[in-house]
């Protein structure tokens, strides 16, 4: 059997067509909360700071005092050395503490550095280990250095969710995102996510549908789920409900929780809250009325 | 959830209703009156028949005007004013042509919304489509050919084209604004005059167009419509005043239309059924031709004379195309029309639905699996679920007659050379769609499909600028394109 191949014109075109799905009224406010349950809310900056982390905890944890209805985000995504700082702040609140490892963004460490990185993180506390694909082993056909590289940082994992960053703004074409895509699953990945948010473009909604399409065959062909994080570029409320949609769409109900989808992202949040204040009050609110993290 | 890929139930997705749109009903109020009058010479007029028909929202079964019926009179009146017309229409400065054309464009677009409300009103298409594919293609034909008007010495080169004369055009109810530009269009930038007249169950938005032709000004009896049913069309076809007849229709008429003018010197063109082919190889994108299958088969409910209707796929990837065509048409909404999510809307009229009924029906009775949606159709007005069958075999009706309706037919090849036999072994060759990732092999498929339209990697994509029509019983002529324009004109050397 050829290898599965994606017609560009054809997927952009599907993917815009989401776009034209209304949300309106009670369907947005449901939209809204849901979108907000996903987040991975991250902070990935090399000035981040203990301050940081801990306004960025508490914001996951509570994101708004006056909009008491909104539940915790799913979890927050930092650098491994912030792990067991953020492990204390969210305590029992249900959010997850998510680092990303494996020398990221680049990844251009040597395996032993990326496994000692990945097992730092999950010893301070990680729930979930967000990894970085070798690109230019990739790119470069060595498809089997990739495969073994998360198979063995699957492992380092022990009990942590894996998920595996394609870094698709690298890959470029629509049949490497499907290429990478089935090689991530078959070698352990619990989730498969788009971007690092260093590369642009990040995620975008077509890149998105063709993973959650690989997602689909293979759940189709095994019986198995797999979960989906675009990461990067998705800041307002309105291109997250276009998201939405596209996994309702492609995915159907099942996918539609925060053990199944993320989003990864860190002003997206409040854009979400800004909305759900105009749903509760019909009027807008500014933007000093929403908190920074 | 664990891996179970020795389950005997096959996996399956859950389209439910964790995540339910609200309705988004689209809220451009549009008035209609209770009861249209005739467009002649520039006017609304009350027919001589002095009989109407009710016009009935297919969606509800409520009605929602009354609409003239022309009798032989009304249609001696039309043609009279349009043959008056004529001789200073034709005279008139191609570039003054032109503006009316791009007037008429312009005020289309400016009242497209009210447009869109009025053709799903009337004929039961979702409102996304009549907003995003309908009227703006209406405009785009009024355009495309404003733009030809003061060219046509240069279409054909070394040949001069002088316009015909009276032209009757007759349209279908599955477009109807849409074909009314795809008709009216050509026929005045070539320097005709024109009798129009509507499918009976869809008149409203011809009638509108009317309207239009007021507020730019087009002079009086350039364009005339009478409405009515096939009583009228016939006679329209017959007047002896009128030099050319375009009719887009069923192939059943076309060929009593065309023994009635054998003889009678009127030029003729026909654009008729279909039962256009979709070939999906082994080597196709399949995620994409899976999208474009049910984009060609449910678009506008399957009424589309091109509807791809007749799938074949190659034998090695038939279960994965199968499982994914399920997933895609479960996730297609069915119902009010005017729901800006909807997807699928109401059958045209109840005499079509009871045609599609029997295709189904005839389909189960000789053998072949039937798969419907699991959507829920609402109480009242005409619906259909989007249909599939399988284990279809070449000679069963519904591999051979066209439905036109939301009805598809998989069948199975297993070699190029079998899928292009079974492709082209059908009366009709409208149009074809070939889903590779090969160019090679789609340049060689295409150039041996006996179709006038072939799309490779898409389907049902549509432009003012390409000719559309078909080969065998799908009819003759083109519309669109430069060799649309042949069919309004008389060429001179």
């Amino acid at each position: 059997m050829p290898n599965r191949t994606v017609d560009k014109v054809a997927v952009e075109a599907r993917a815009a067509s989401f776009k034209t799905r209304s949300i309106k009224k009670d369907s947005k406010r449901q939209g809204l909360l849901m979108v907000s349950s996903m987040i991975d809310l991250t902070t990935l900056e090399g000035k981040d700071s203990a301050a940081k982390v801990r306004a960025l905890c508490q914001k996951a944890v509570q994101p708004d005092a006056s909009l008491p209805h909104v539940s915790p985000v799913a979890a927050v995504c930092v650098y491994p050395r912030w792990v067991s700082l953020a492990r204390e702040l969210v305590a029992d609140s249900g959010v997850k503490v998510a680092s990303v490892a494996t020398a990221f963004p680049s990844g251009q460490v040597d395996l032993e550095t990326k496994l000692a990185d990945v097992r730092a993180a999950v010893t301070a506390g990680a729930d979930e280990i967000d990894m970085v694909i070798h690109r230019g082993a990739f790119l470069s056909g060595q498809l089997q250095v990739v495969a073994d590289e998360i198979r063995a940082v699957k492992d380092a994992c022990a009990a942590a969710h894996l998920k595996v960053i394609l870094e698709t703004g690298e890959l470029e074409t629509y049949d490497n995102v499907v290429r990478a895509s089935e090689l991530a699953i078959a070698s352990g990945a619990d989730f498969i996510k788009t971007s690092t948010g260093k590369v642009s473009p990040a995620a975008t909604m077509p890149v998105t549908l063709v993973m959650l399409e690989t997602i689909r065959s293979h759940f189709l062909a095994t019986g198995q789920m797999i979960g989906m994080k675009p990461a990067g570029g998705i800041s307002t409320a309105k291109d997250a409900l276009h998201y939405l949609v596209m996994l309702k769409e492609t995915l159907g109900d099942a996918w539609l929780t925060p053990e199944w989808f993320r989003f990864g992202a860190s002003s997206l949040l409040n854009d979400v809250l800004l909305q759900l204040h105009r749903l509760e009050s019909g009027q807008y609110a500014a933007h000093y009325d929403v908190t920074e993290s | 959830m664990s891996p179970s890929p020795k389950t005997a139930s096959k996996p399956e997705l859950d389209f439910g209703n964790a995540w339910e749109y609200a309705a988004a009903p689209e809220g451009t109020k549009v008035s209609i009156e209770p009861k249209y009058g005739l467009f002649v010479n520039g006017e609304f007029c009350a027919p001589r028949s002095k009989r109407y028909m009710d016009s009935i929202n297919p969606a509800t079964e409520e009605v929602l005007s009354k609409v003239a019926i022309a009798n032989q009179a009304d249609v001696d009146k039309a043609v009279a004013a349009a043959k008056a017309a004529f001789p200073k229409w034709k005279r008139l400065k191609p570039s003054e042509r032109a503006k009316y054309l791009f007037r008429i464009a312009r005020r289309i677009q400016e009242r497209a919304r009210e447009l869109a409300v009025l053709e799903t009103l009337d004929g039961g298409k979702p409102i996304k489509e009549s907003r995003d594919v309908d009227i703006p293609e209406a405009a785009k034909h009024f355009f495309y050919h404003a733009g030809w008007a003061d060219k046509l010495d240069y279409v054909f080169p070394g040949r001069k084209g002088t316009p015909i004369g009276v032209c009757a055009q007759i349209i279908p109810w599955n477009f109807p604004l849409l074909m009314a530009a795809w008709k009216i269009a050509p026929a005045l930038a070539c320097g005709n005059t024109v009798v129009l007249k509507p499918a009976e169950t869809t008149s409203l938005t011809a009638l509108r167009l009317a309207e239009i032709f007021q507020e730019v000004g087009l002079p009086p009896g350039v364009v005339n419509i009478v409405t009515g049913a096939g009583n009228t069309g016939a006679a329209l076809a017959a007047h002896k005043d009128v030099k050319k007849l375009a009719f887009t229709g069923s192939t059943g008429v076309g060929k009593e239309l065309a023994r009635n003018l054998a003889g009678s010197g009127k030029r003729l063109t026909l654009e008729l059924g279909g039962k256009s082919p979709n070939i999906i190889f082994e080597d196709a994108s399949i995620d994409q031709a899976v999208d474009g299958v049910v984009q060609g088969i449910y678009f506008n409910q399957g009424h589309v004379c091109c509807a791809g209707s007749r799938l074949f796929v190659q034998e090695g990837v038939m279960d994965e195309v199968l499982a994914r065509l399920k997933v895609r048409i479960e996730s297609l909404r069915v119902g009010d029309p005017l729901d800006k999510n909807t997807d699928l809307g109401a059958i045209n009229s109840i005499g079509q639905l009871a045609t599609i009924k029997r295709y189904i029906e005839a389909g189960n009775s000789e053998g072949a699996q039937m798969f419907q949606s699991a959507a829920k159709l609402p109480k009242h007005g005409y619906w259909c679920k989007p249909t599939w069958f399988t284990d279809v075999q070449p000679s069963h009706t519904i591999a051979r007659e066209e439905i036109f309706g939301p009805v598809l037919s998989v069948m199975s090849f297993r070699t190029p050379e079998e899928a292009l036999m079974r492709a082209n072994n059908t009366p009709y060759g409208l149009a074809a769609g070939v889903w590779t990732d090969k160019g090679s092999k789609i340049f060689e498929i295409a150039s041996r499909l006996k179709a006038g339209v072939v799309w490779c990697n898409s389907y049902n994509r549509f432009d003012a600028a390409s000719p559309f029509g078909g080969f065998k019983q799908s009819g003759f002529g083109r519309e669109g394109g430069r060799q649309g324009l042949l069919s309004y004109l008389e060429l001179k050397s």
